[in-house]
């Protein structure tokens, strides 16, 4: 046996069962957790995208240019899905914000519904505000 | 034992942050100009309105942020769905780089990008 065991810093390892990579592919709210997971790629490319747009607004030619790429049926078909995945965030975050946000008003919590629906009128206003700013004659 | 970094509060807060900027603004962006304008349901602001409206100085700020704290909303998330939903822990420190350090890249890109608005 040696007698110079040196100290390690690594952990005995537990024993674990292992798992199917497609355990999330068995229940149905497994499935919509990934689903919700997976909406994140969406919100990524919502950012690429209106970064494209910022780059092409500066020129009249560009923009016009950015205009006909949107209705390629590959690009159209993207941005369909990344708007359902966008609006599955949207609800799925709304709906959890009572459970991560404790508000406490003169001693008492504010009601989950109160947080809920505070977070839905901020998204109805800053959707009403992006289409007055851009579609609205002023 | 996993060592704690004291990082990981400022990357979800970062995440949360992210996650409430994506949920107010990315809908109506994507309904406008990813559906409605090209399949003609709404017409589309001519280029001096929109130029008029995403280059007012607060307009550009609110860009610039929405697209760097979604990033780092992806960032996150999506690491935590590659570590839960595929198991790959050998490629943790890999992932973490691609994830934290293409979330920094986004936000240089926005800043970029934002400054380049006429």
């Amino acid at each position: 046996m040696n007698r110079h065991v040196a100290y390690t810093p690594y952990h005995p390892r537990w024993h674990r069962q292992r798992i199917s990579t497609y355990w999330w592919l068995g229940r149905r709210s497994y499935f919509l957790f990934i689903l919700r997971e997976l909406s994140s790629l969406a919100v990524a490319w919502f950012v690429v995208w209106l970064l494209f747009l910022v780059r092409a607004a500066s020129g009249a030619a560009s923009y016009q240019q950015f205009l006909e790429w949107t209705r390629h049926p590959f690009v159209l078909a993207l941005n369909i899905a990344c708007f359902a995945f966008v609006c599955l965030h949207a609800v799925t975050w709304f709906n959890l914000a009572p459970q991560a946000m404790v508000v406490h008003v003169a001693g008492r919590r504010v009601p989950g519904w109160i947080i809920a629906a505070s977070n839905y009128a901020a998204l109805a206003f800053t959707t009403a505000a992006v289409v007055a700013l851009l579609l609205l004659r002023w | 034992m996993e060592i704690r970094r004291p990082i990981e509060p400022l990357l979800w807060l970062l995440f949360s942050a992210g996650g409430v900027m994506s949920a107010l603004l990315a809908p109506v962006v994507l309904f406008l100009f990813g559906i409605a304008f090209p399949l003609g349901w709404l017409s589309p602001p001519d280029q001096a309105r929109l130029l008029a409206v995403i280059g007012h100085p607060l307009a550009r700020l609110a860009i610039f942020v929405v697209c760097s704290l979604s990033l780092f909303h992806w960032a996150h998330r999506f690491r935590y769905t590659l570590y839960d939903g595929l198991q790959i822990k050998h490629l943790n420190g890999a992932i973490n780089s691609a994830c934290y350090g293409g979330a920094v890249l986004g936000t240089l890109a926005a800043a970029y990008f934002v400054w380049r608005i006429p």
